[in-house]
């Protein structure tokens, strides 16, 4: 089977950083604003090379989504900054109506999110982002793997016009994408070859997915692995061509696995091809301080996970 | 005719428009949107520097924000009669498939409108944030809001106020319509706010008063004295003074037309004391 080598663990916020570093020599209508998490959201170098297009809002987010709505309007592409939490629960309404229903080209990016947020505890792991953000009408949604392709994203994401939620975290992960990757919305990427078991994943969960496989491999499992980075628009082709495959698949991502990845997956295989799935996911519950391995094991978000939910998916087939 | 006597006459017109449209389907807001009738008139016709036509942009005009979008009828009526849309399209206001939403919307590519508004207490961020952008541009013109007295009880626009200061951010007018009411009654009994002036001084803006508001005159001079104000370092804001309801004696004075329409009686009475000028719609 396929395999990919990680080049030395990353932060994929660091991934965010260097993209927005890099969109502020290429394009001159970007724009960042930061709720006074500028050394968090690795806003720095952009702060320093373009202090005239970065704005510094305070603790004040709602603020904040305004402020980018509006920048917007004289042709802006306004990038903010904050902690997932406070990116969509705490703004929910105000990206609703200014952003989302306004139609604002706006790229909220958001880290630290999910439970690899870590000691901070359940206060600032936000799991129902995703579910928040990939309901709004014409948002899209986007959970990058690994640092180069956070960096990627970034860049990507300003090209496209329209209303983004970029989606990253803390901790430092494997980093095993390749460096000079173009990334297109929308398309998900094909990891590994396999004919017994789908495994769809995005986020952290996966480079999870990828050692699930080997693992399972091991077993004499033949696993076919994707990388879903974007939840919303889904790669619905991609999702039922593999699984006319396997016949059966797994979701993992570090989200409640009420509103997430999962359900999303769900929907196009009961109204195309219906097949067992179970979810890699959290069990609609708060996490809680620890360190990220830690909760990643204790919510059953690992590659051990993975494995279980496959073997018992093919079971069900 | 002079030109006060011109926009009054608009006035009159645009005060037959909101009766007109709410009565039809028997929604909407006419009470706020009457008292802001003369301020969105002379804004519009007299006090802005508009370009023909619209794009979203918006670059070298001066742009307007309403922050508390269910006076919609007068925000609607105003930017037909300024040669947005078609005043015939007042028809559709809050009817299946219109442009002319119960509040105002993007979302159906109405000209005029830059931003959802509606769920209050979003405007004077997003008026900021297109104040910001002009001056990244190196446009001079100037960014208009307007916002209801009680919908400052909404937290974000202190966030904003704190912010427009701080940042400097001084091409920015927000008027605030201090008709003290708001659904539940005055907006001394449901959450009274004090001394709003004290309160914009307090967090570092230059304030302007206009007494009334209703009053064609005393809005230009008031407006040309806020305008005067503009690019010293410090934001702008404008405290109306207006009557809800005003120009239709039983709606004035009380907050009992804040989201109610006028019955086919009433729709006459309304009218009678606002005869035709322009024309109907």
């Amino acid at each position: 089977m396929k395999t990919y080598k990680n080049t030395g663990n990353k932060d994929t916020r660091s991934g965010f950083g260097a993209g927005l570093t890099e969109l502020g020599k290429t394009n001159e209508n970007v724009v960042a604003l930061c709720a006074d998490l500028i050394g968090s959201l690795k806003m720095d170098d952009f702060k320093k090379n373009h202090p005239e297009r970065f704005f510094q809002v305070g603790i004040a987010e709602a603020n904040m989504i305004g402020l980018a709505a509006g920048l917007t309007i004289g042709g802006k592409i306004p990038f903010t900054g904050t902690f997932a939490n406070f990116s969509t629960g705490r703004v929910y309404d105000q990206i609703r109506q200014s952003v989302a229903y306004s139609n604002k080209n706006v790229k909220i990016c958001a880290s630290h999110a999910g439970l690899t947020l870590g000691e901070d505890g359940a206060t600032h792991q936000i799991l129902e982002d995703i579910g928040l953000m990939k309901m709004l009408p014409g948002m899209t949604v986007i959970n990058p793997c690994d640092y180069n392709q956070t960096k990627a994203a970034t860049i990507a994401i300003a090209e496209y016009e329209g209303p983004v939620y970029l989606r990253f975290g803390r901790p430092s992960v494997a980093n095993f994408t390749s460096e000079d990757q173009k990334f297109e919305i929308g398309k998900a990427l094909h990891l590994v070859d396999g004919t017994d078991v789908t495994i769809v994943a995005t986020g952290h969960l996966v480079w999870e997915a990828l050692e699930a496989a080997k693992t399972l491999n091991d077993k004499g499992i033949s696993a076919e692995v994707i990388n879903i980075h974007t939840i919303k628009p889904l790669d619905a082709e991609a999702i039922l061509k593999s699984v006319g495959k396997t016949g059966c698949i797994v979701t993992a991502e570090e989200h409640n696995h009420l509103g997430g990845l999962g359900e999303s997956v769900s929907r196009v295989l009961t109204t195309n091809h219906p097949v067992p799935q179970e979810f890699v996911a959290t069990n609609d519950t708060f996490g809680e301080s620890g360190t990220p391995a830690q909760l990643m094991d204790k919510y059953g978000l690992n590659a051990e996970a993975i494995v279980k939910a496959a073997e018992k998916v093919i079971k069900r087939k | 005719m002079s030109k006060t006597q011109q926009l009054e006459n608009l006035t009159t017109q645009v005060r037959r428009d909101i009766l007109r449209m709410v009565h039809k389907v028997n929604s909407g807001h006419p009470g706020g949107s009457l008292g802001c009738t003369e301020f969105l008139v002379a804004l519009y016709q007299e006090i802005m520097n508009r370009k023909e036509g619209f794009d979203m942009d918006g670059a070298n005009e001066d742009l307007f924000f309403l922050s508390n979008g269910h006076i919609s009828p007068v925000f609607y009526s105003v930017l037909a009669r300024s040669g947005y849309f078609p005043v015939d399209e007042l028809n559709t206001f809050r009817l299946i498939n219109s442009r002319l939403q119960g509040h105002p919307t993007t979302h159906e590519g109405l000209p005029g409108i830059r931003i959802a508004s509606g769920s209050l207490g979003q405007g004077m961020s997003v008026a900021l944030g297109a104040a910001q952008a002009k001056k990244l541009n190196g446009d001079k013109h100037l960014i208009y809001s307007l916002h209801g007295d009680g919908e400052l009880q909404e937290g974000q626009n202190w966030e904003a106020i704190m912010y427009a200061s701080g940042n400097k951010v001084d091409n920015i007018i927000s008027t605030i319509d201090l008709n003290s009411q708001q659904i539940d009654g005055c907006t001394d009994d449901v959450l009274p706010m004090g001394s709003l002036k004290a309160k914009f001084e307090a967090f570092d803006w230059t304030v302007v008063e206009i007494e009334e508001g209703n009053n064609i005159d005393a809005i230009l001079k008031g407006m040309a004295e806020a305008k005067s104000k503009t690019g010293k370092g410090k934001p702008v804001c404008v405290l109306l003074k207006t009557v809800m309801g005003n120009g239709v004696d039983f709606m004035m004075h009380t907050h009992a037309w804040h989201g109610k329409a006028p019955n086919d009686e009433q729709l006459a009475s309304g009218l009678k004391q606002n005869p035709e000028t322009l024309g109907d719609y």
